[in-house]
């Protein structure tokens, strides 16, 4: 059995109320935080060695320390709970379960930030979340653990769900930080950063769910213990939320570093591919991640046995490689349809493109069409490149990373399955079986 | 503050801290970005367009390093020891190239019967940056021409998505009733609810429009650009100083619009009333003729043609200082 | 007179006090979300009222409520299904089911049933991929997951009565 972290506890009956949450050791960290000052919370989550889990795997230690304290502005953590990426649905998992782990993860994490207000940005669809959120802060804030001098301390914390409105691109932090101030999701060119010009132009932490979520247990048992979990700089535990062609699609923690043949095949996790199918290809981290193939998502181009880590996945770069991102792993069986998939995914893409940066307003849409005309028997040879091309003028240009989420699922597409793509330029009725031409309205 | 040293195309310039890789280069004067959202006397704008893109290949004389992506030269300052590349870099070139043809895949592409014509950034920009081809074969995004207010008409066909009404209208008069709607390549200019763009200084929305989306509807029937003769005018108005360009066509003031710098960004925002309902000849104090920006299509061919064969006699009207 | 009920209106203003002063607008998303739960939509008025209460332009108010897929700036049935069409839950029938939808209610996604009832419209990944195909009913916004023909026939069924 591997590590738990957050989901020890999973099947408690109960786990969700603040008692029982409490009787399993719940709100423990609280005491041991604040007889620490919040330089050494933070240090002890350097030590942990935890990296973001919203999909950018930033070290969330260093985050922190990067948050500008000269000023005499307030300062902000805000938890990103926008979860939207296709494929991850591991942050409603837990919210929903467990939805005190995050609430004690947000009072220790403002803590070491000095936060005296922070919120929760839950996207607006997950309301029956929003729900459960709100009667779970007022219990905390009932039983002492949020509002004024938290269990007699000197810390004070107010803390806030808000809703989303629906929009992907508000998981991009800035643009989050703008849907909180009431605006459009436009994300903000950067610099300046969140840490230096956040929420209000305050100096601002943004972090994941599960992030925040891993903070209490780091501080119960220590960053030592944290980083003495997983394998080299993939430290601690992560929650990978499988779905597609698998037997047992679902929400696991897994301790980094496992093998993601285990992954795919062992009963304890998806519990291998159903009706006998073959495995074909994998997005591992949620739909922006380059897809790979069978051999490839198994074994590096080395022939090294593909772990679920950052480093291992991230192996090979984008030739051969993938990314761990926010853990959402889809699994394709041999019958799936690799250029219809990709059209769905580009599609997404251009419906949630904010529309602020050219080349991905209109890049986006380009992908989506043409990607459409292959899909329905209007393909050209050219095409192909011509994908290439655009997704090319789009990475690296824009003024978030929706741009290169856009683009790297449309190159790694082609890179790894280009025949297949020729194949539906040629025959265009030989591949898909599934054609269904109901065109589906886009905005409103 | 000390002077910061920048080197862009191999042309070193010291400037003050605070200025921008564009404005830096604009100071040098010479192939300097172009920009297309980004404008200096508005707040806030820039980034979204991204025609400015340059490689910094230098962060700076600490930072040795390169940025890892190619950055706006609008908004990235400067840092001492800056080493940038724009147009000697092939990949800057090739970005751009790029960015001009995501522009154009939605636009009409109507430039013959466009009142923007001949002094269309997009049209100056795709002279000298675009590709001769479309490679976009799909369908393009159209709106109807709607009129917002008496004055002003929105061809929202044709807009680009620049941000910079928006910010005038909050920056410059006291309200706003128009603003983006909606996202993504259907995100358009609109007011929602029909409504008239109308205070005092609405009608600069029309001067900074990159294109010819928003335009002065009162000029709209009269006829192209390079068939009139723009001329520095001012007269004594409360609200603004009345210090303006008045285009003259046989002795008749065809419009009237701020007057802008070579990089065409307006240098003072005019009022309304100027510009609107001051057409008489009487009206306004003519000065010398008003010189245009040095890459526009005006100058490079159409405009030059027009002077060489003066059609107005606006020298009676001539005040000199 | 206000189209808003006193209660909306008295549940805006408290969603102000969450933020700090001077930065009212941040309540602008829940205050959508209260109207459109009391109203069924945003109509013009609705929309007004509330950059009133936020002391902001109404257009900042439509731009918001136009970039945001949850707003219903047109009148919409009294229930809305929003189901899932994003590649995950495609992968377990989510189009196949859409298009059942479509033949089952008469009407094409985007449009309400003629007994102005449902609203089907398709939406992006609802973050429930592990139990597709999913929807959801708002205006509570319930989650309904593992969707079938034969579920879904039994959630229109429910709406049915429900509606009455
Ligand atoms: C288009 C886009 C969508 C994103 N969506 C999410 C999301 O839904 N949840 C999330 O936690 N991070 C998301 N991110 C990443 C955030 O920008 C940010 O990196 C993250 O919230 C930081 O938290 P972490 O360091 O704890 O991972 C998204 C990024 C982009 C570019
Ligand atoms: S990359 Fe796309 S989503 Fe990001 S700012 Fe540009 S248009 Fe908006
Ligand atoms: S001018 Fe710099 S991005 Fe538009
Ligand atoms: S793909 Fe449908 S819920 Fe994620």
């Amino acid at each position: 059995m591997s590590k738990k972290i957050l989901l020890q506890h999973i099947n408690v009956p109960g786990i969700n109320t603040l008692e029982t949450y409490v009787s399993h050791g719940g709100y423990q960290s609280l005491k041991k935080a604040f007889s620490m000052t919040p330089d050494e919370v933070t240090e002890e989550v350097k030590k942990s060695g935890l990296r973001g889990r919203g999909g950018a795997g930033f070290p969330t230690g260093m985050k922190w320390s990067f948050l500008d304290k000269k000023t005499d502005k307030p300062r902000y953590l805000v938890c990103n709970a926008d979860e939207s990426e296709p494929g991850t649905f591991k942050d409603r998992y837990l919210m929903q379960n467990i939805p005190h782990a995050l609430i004690e993860g947000m009072i220790v994490s403002s803590y070491a930030l000095g936060a005296k207000t922070s919120y929760i940005y839950v996207r607006g669809e997950m309301m029956h979340v929003i729900r459960i959120l709100e009667a779970a802060i007022k219990d905390a804030y009932r039983a002492g653990y949020l509002g004024n001098n938290i269990l007699g301390s000197n810390y004070s914390l107010d803390l806030f769900v808000h809703p989303g409105g629906g929009a992907y691109i508000c998981g991009e932090e800035t643009a989050l930080l703008e849907s909180l101030e009431g605006n459009r999701g436009n994300p903000r060119n950067k610099p300046p950063f969140p840490a230096v010009w956040g929420l209000y132009g305050c100096p601002t932490v943004v972090n994941n769910v599960e992030t925040i979520s891993d903070v209490p247990w780091i501080i119960n048992n220590g960053g030592d213990a944290y980083a003495s979990i997983g394998i080299g700089k993939s430290t601690g535990t992560k929650l990978i939320s499988a779905c597609g062609n698998i037997n047992r699609p679902g929400v696991y923690e897994i301790e980094l570093g496992l093998s993601v043949e285990e992954f795919i095949y062992s009963d304890q996790y998806c519990g291998g591919i159903p009706n006998g199918k073959k495995l074909k290809a994998v997005v591992a981290g949620g739909s922006s991640v380059p897809i790979l193939p069978a051999d490839l998502i198994l074994k590096t181009a080395n022939g090294d046995p593909r772990l679920m880590s950052y480093e291992s996945l991230s192996d090979g770069g984008f030739v051969s490689g993938t990314m761990l991102g926010s853990g959402g792993f889809i699994v394709y069986d041999e019958d799936q349809c690799i250029v219809r998939n990709l059209w769905n995914f580009s599609r997404f893409y251009h419906h949630e493109s904010c529309g602020q940066c050219s080349p991905c307003r209109e890049g986006t849409g380009w992908m989506e069409k043409v990607l459409h005309r292959i899909e329905n028997g209007h393909g050209k040879m050219s095409d192909i490149d011509l994908l290439v091309d655009v997704a090319k003028k789009i990475e690296g240009k824009t003024i978030c990373p929706l741009g290169e989420a856009a683009a790297w699922p449309v190159a790694s597409a082609i890179r790894h399955f280009r025949a297949e793509f020729e194949e539906h330029i040629k025959n265009p009725d030989s591949c898909c079986k599934k054609h269904l031409h109901s065109e589906h309205a886009l905005i409103h | 503050m000390d002077k910061l040293k920048i080197t862009i195309d191999n042309r070193t310039i010291e400037v003050p801290p605070g200025t921008t890789i564009l404005q830096a280069a604009r100071m040098i004067g010479e192939n300097y970005p172009p920009a297309m959202c980004y404008y200096t006397p508005l707040k806030e704008t820039g980034g979204k367009c991204r025609v400015c893109l340059v490689k910094v290949t230098q962060s700076s004389e600490a930072n040795p390093r390169p940025m890892p992506k190619l950055v706006a030269s609008c908004l990235t300052k400067v840092e001492n020891g800056m080493v940038v590349e724009n147009e000697t870099s092939t990949e800057v070139l090739e970005a751009r190239k790029g960015v001009v043809e995501f522009l154009l895949i939605n636009h009409p592409l109507d430039c013959p019967i466009c009142d923007q014509a001949g002094e269309c950034d997009l049209q100056n920009l795709s002279y000298k940056h675009g590709t001769e081809a479309t490679r976009y074969e799909e369908g393009r995004r159209e709106f109807e021409k709607i009129d917002i207010g008496d004055n002003i008409q929105l061809h929202m066909t044709r807009c680009i998505l620049c941000y910079r009404c928006v910010y005038t209208a909050d920056q410059i008069t006291n309200s706003r009733v128009h603003g983006v709607l909606n996202r993504g390549d259907a995100a358009e200019i609109g007011t929602y609810i029909k409504n008239a763009i109308n205070n005092d200084f609405s009608g600069n929305v029309i001067d900074v429009c990159p294109v010819g989306a928003l335009t002065d509807k009162k000029y709209r029937f009269s006829q192209r650009v390079w068939f009139s003769k723009p001329f520095y005018a001012h007269r004594n108005c409360d609200k603004c100083g009345g210090e303006a360009v008045v285009w003259i066509k046989n002795n008749d003031i065809i419009r009237v619009t701020s007057r802008k710098d070579k990089f065409g960004e307006v240098i003072k925002f005019i009022c309304n009333e100027c510009r609107f309902d001051h057409k008489n000849m009487n009206d306004w104090s003519i000065e010398n003729v008003y010189e245009l920006d040095n890459d526009s299509v005006i100058n490079a061919n159409k405009y030059k043609h027009v002077e060489e064969s003066p059609a107005v006699n606006v020298d009676a009207k001539f005040v000199s200082e | 007179m206000t189209i808003l009920s006193s209660n909306t209106i008295q549940e805006i203003n408290n969603i102000k006090s969450r933020y700090p002063e001077g930065r009212e607008k941040s309540a602008l998303i829940p205050a959508l979300h209260l109207a459109q739960a009391e109203q069924g939509w945003l109509p013009v008025q609705a929309m007004n009222e509330v950059a009133e209460l936020l002391k902001i332009q109404p257009i900042e108010v439509y731009e918001v409520a136009t970039f945001y897929t949850m707003f219903h700036i047109k009148k919409v049935g009294k229930y809305v299904i929003e189901v899932c069409r994003t590649g995950p839950c495609c992968n377990v029938g989510a189009e196949e089911l859409i298009q059942y939808m479509e033949e089952k209610l008469k009407i094409k996604v985007g449009e309400t049933t003629e007994d102005g009832l449902i609203t089907l419209k398709t939406v992006e990944c609802l973050a429930a991929c592990g139990t597709g195909p999913v929807l959801q009913i708002g205006p509570d916004y319930i989650y309904q997951e593992q969707i079938t023909k034969e579920k879904f026939d039994q959630l229109v069924e429910d709406l049915k009565i429900k509606g009455r």
